[in-house]
């Protein structure tokens, strides 16, 4: 076990940092409100610098050449991404497609035309967003109702689409979706899906934005009424759906936990200059004491996502172990801007940009946070799955297997 | 013993919540919210200051109903049950006790009457930016009757007529009164996570002021008047975390997922039931906190800081997790949720945060045991 890179991964990492250093964006020409996710010209910055990485080969290095990536290896790509996040340039836009949904629609699917869209999604040309929760099916993401039934137009063999989807992050802006849908509602629930991609100008598709408690507006519902996809769109086999789902849902929790946003560092800068008591807040031993459990558990998710990485590395994919950083990032991140807000004292309610605390980014943090607790899974179902599928404890009772899905007991 | 609301305190605390159910149902709240204006509904506190909650605990010498403190305790619970967007706890909990505790004869007698009657709107301006404000570093000044310097974050500064200051003068730290529609003040607003409570930036530029009360010991006065505001402040972060538990139990019974309602999950279970736990803790530690402050007891710096540690758990807490429990949904602009979740951090801040208060706390644990050994 080492940690250090090889000479040649040092070798790597010199000559990627230099490069990262000679063209990564400028940010700092933004106001403290343009830098936040989703302004237009935060959204710009970061498609130019997806661009400029793509034609450098940096953009989804271990990616085959032919599906816009560099050939490379899964270790270069993790110390390119270190040291982008060192720099501070990572940005999320892409994140949905080129972590979760892409890498599945290359492993569940063979049609050439689908898979052509992946070039333009790593060059950043193209946004892709998740359409898989609906009102009734969150947790219980096998639960969808959404329906595909058998249709060909003008001879084109494909399904058409009824159903509303929820929760979308980034449907507002995306190009392209991946929904999954119900193909057989006889059979039990998890029988019965189907995934497809769609375009999302689709006719019939709609896209209404949903704001949220921290007053952005990034996720969104999607209304689908009679959308068409043609059946070279669909990703997987018929009915085949569920094992689609659970590809893109371990891949996006490892993703999630491997720990994004304010750290240690922002938080020591920030208690270094904030006077409490007899000197700084960072001389206090109660924060001290905090500080100290909150680094131990950001460095395990940090230290963890290398463990993922090499079990990647050996061709395994990610398994129910992500779920443990996925709920650690979140229950931590949490805490931590609660427990800066407690630093600041009165102040810390203030989140106007311009004299807030590091321009308000842990009030605005703090009001996001609730939704990392949620959004790709909820605390208790990576308990759950930590209990059954890491620790094999036996699941709860179900009344939903082997029953037919119309059949099911629901609620609100 | 008798550790409970009495039949009569039961019986106000029914009528305020029938009251407040009509008068600030939620929709209130979100409108106020959403106007993103001063923090306050004018039209509200016009009826609230009729009804006379002002005026629950100031003595009839100064215009008041004196009801009590308990009435008080029992009034506060049902505000911040119904979030009530009003500068209620700046004016009675703070601006007014500040004047009962320290202020002279003269003070009272101008001031409190129109604290009574919902006319004058008071606050307390102690914070000055980011971090613990200790005497040392208290940079705002008082000299010849003139005070200056700037407050930030000032809760309900947009809205209030007077306010009591915290500034250091030649003989130390000092209160203040000081009319914030007079000359030499500037103020503007300030956007915090709770919009639904109004802050601002106050500039004093040699503004007029006078001392509160006669050779007062400023951080004296202000640890007492805290203690006073802190009991009052839990009961309304304990209506808050009570609603919010009823709030994710009432949702836990209605939302399926696999089949099953979600209360029907352990997790669930186990989640409702930590809160309610937290919130029996606030609720003892407040309920003690109320019988200190109703009798003035000596028991109550120490009774203050247990219940305003236990009210901002609980609060905190309970507010989180019944987003939680709603889960996506709990996390929209159109749920309500997030209201208790705003209010619950803007409570556990504004008279200082849970880090102080457990500080204060430890340390009169630590002089209540060297009373007992003498
Ligand atoms: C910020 C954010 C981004 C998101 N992005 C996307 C996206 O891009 N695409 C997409 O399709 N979806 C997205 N989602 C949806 C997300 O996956 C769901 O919100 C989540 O799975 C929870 O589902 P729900 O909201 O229906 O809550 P519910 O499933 O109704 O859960 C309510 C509560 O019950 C609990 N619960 C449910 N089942 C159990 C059980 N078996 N045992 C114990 N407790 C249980 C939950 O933990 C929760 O506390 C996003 C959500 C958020 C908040």
């Amino acid at each position: 076990m080492n940690f250090d890179d090889s000479a040649e991964e040092a070798a790597y990492r010199a000559e990627v940092r230099t490069w990262i250093a000679a063209n990564a964006p400028d940010l700092s020409h933004l106001t403290a409100e343009e830098r936040r996710n989703w302004h237009p010209r935060h959204k710009e910055v970061a498609r130019a610098w997806q661009a400029t990485k793509a034609d450098a080969g940096y953009a989804c290095i271990s990616w085959p050449k032919e599906r816009g990536g560099a050939g490379g290896t899964a270790i270069e790509e993790a110390i390119f991404n270190q040291e982008e996040a060192r720099a501070g340039v990572q940005f999320t836009y892409f994140m949905t497609g080129l972590h979760m949904l892409l890498p599945a629609l290359m492993e569940h699917s063979s049609d050439p035309a689908s898979l052509a869209q992946v070039a333009p999604a790593v060059r950043g040309d193209t946004i892709w967003c998740q359409l898989f929760s609906e009102p009734s099916s969150g947790s219980d993401s096998a639960g969808v109702r959404c329906a595909a039934v058998r249709e060909e137009v003008d001879g084109v063999p494909g399904w058409r689409i009824n159903g509303q989807k929820v929760w979308n992050s980034g449907a507002q802006a995306a190009d392209f979706g991946m929904v999954v849908a119900r193909t057989n509602p006889d059979a039990p629930k998890h029988k019965g899906l189907t995934v497809f991609w769609t375009d999302m100008k689709a006719p019939g598709l709609e896209v209404r934005p949903i704001r949220m408690m921290s007053g952005d507006n990034e996720l969104n519902e999607v209304f689908l009424t009679d959308v068409f996809i043609p059946d070279n769109q669909r990703v997987g086999e018929v009915d085949g759906g569920w094992k689609v789902v659970i590809s893109t849902l371990m891949n996006e929790r490892a993703a999630l936990g491997s720990g994004t946003g304010l750290n240690w560092r922002d938080v020591i800068k920030l208690a270094g200059e904030t006077p409490s008591f007899d000197g700084m807040a960072l001389d206090d031993p109660a924060f001290r004491e905090w500080l100290a459990d909150y680094y131990v558990q950001s460095e395990a998710i940090r230290l963890t996502s290398f463990r993922t990485l090499t079990s990647l590395s050996k061709g395994h994919a990610p398994g129910p172990e992500s779920s443990a950083g996925k709920l650690l990032w979140s229950s931590t991140t949490q805490d931590m801007t609660s427990v800066v807000l407690n630093v600041l004292d009165h102040f810390g309610m203030v989140d106007d940009p311009e004299i807030a605390a590091a321009s308000g980014a842990f009030q605005h943090r703090f009001m996001w946070s609730p939704g990392l607790r949620l959004g790709g899974g909820t605390d208790e179902i990576m308990k759950n799955i930590i209990a059954e599928r890491v620790l094999g404890l036996p699941g709860d009772i179900r009344v939903d297997k082997n029953v037919p899905f119309r059949d099911i007991p629901h609620g609100r | 013993m008798n550790f409970d609301y009495t039949e009569d305190q039961k019986s106000l605390k029914d009528e305020a919540r029938r009251y407040l159910n009509a008068v600030s149902p939620i929709t209130v709240v979100r409108a106020v919210l959403e106007a993103d204006g001063d923090g306050c509904d004018s039209g509200l506190w016009k009826q609230i200051g009729e009804q006379g909650w002002c005026a629950a605990a100031i003595p009839e010498s100064y215009g008041g109903l004196e009801m009590g403190y308990v009435e008080l305790c029992a009034l506060a619970e049902e505000l911040g049950r119904a979030l009530a967007p009003v500068p209620f706890a700046s004016t009675v909990y703070c601006f007014a006790e500040a004047l009962l505790a320290v202020g002279t004869d003269a003070q009272k007698e101008e001031l409190l009457p129109q604290v009574c009657s919902g006319d004058l709107i008071g606050t307390l301006a102690v914070s000055e930016g980011a971090g613990v404000l200790t005497p040392e570093r208290i940079a705002t000044r008082f000299a010849d009757g003139r005070i200056s310097g700037a407050k930030v974050p000032v809760v309900d500064g947009l809205v209030a007529g007077k306010a009591v200051v915290l500034a250091a003068a030649d003989t130390g730290p000092g209160l203040f009164l000081v009319d914030l529609g007079g000359e030499g003040i500037t103020r503007e607003k300030v956007s915090t996570i709770d919009p639904t409570r109004g802050e601002a930036r106050i500039v004093f530029d040699d503004a007029p002021a006078q001392p509160l009360g006669d050779g007062v010991d400023g951080i004296a006065a202000l640890s007492g008047i805290e203690d006073r505001a802190a009991v009052l402040m839990a009961f309304e972060q304990l209506g808050g975390a009570d609603r919010c538990l009823e709030m994710a139990r009432d949702y836990a019974l209605e939302r399926y997922a696999f089949g099953r309602q979600i209360g029907s999950y352990q997790a669930i279970k186990h989640k409702l039931a930590d809160v309610f736990v937290k919130n029996e803790v606030a609720r003892a530690n407040a309920y003690y906190g109320a019988w200190a402050l109703s009798t003035d007891a000596p028991e109550l710096p120490l009774a203050a800081a247990a219940a305003r540690v236990a009210a901002c758990e609980a609060y905190w807490h309970a507010a989180k997790e019944n987003i939680q429990t709603h889960g996506g949904i709990g996390f929209t602009w159109e749920a309500d949720c997030h209201f208790f979740y705003r209010r619950a951090r803007h409570l556990g801040l504004v008279i200082g945060s849970p880090r102080d208060w457990k500080r204060r706390l430890a340390t009169r644990l630590e002089a209540r045991v060297a009373a007992e050994v003498d």
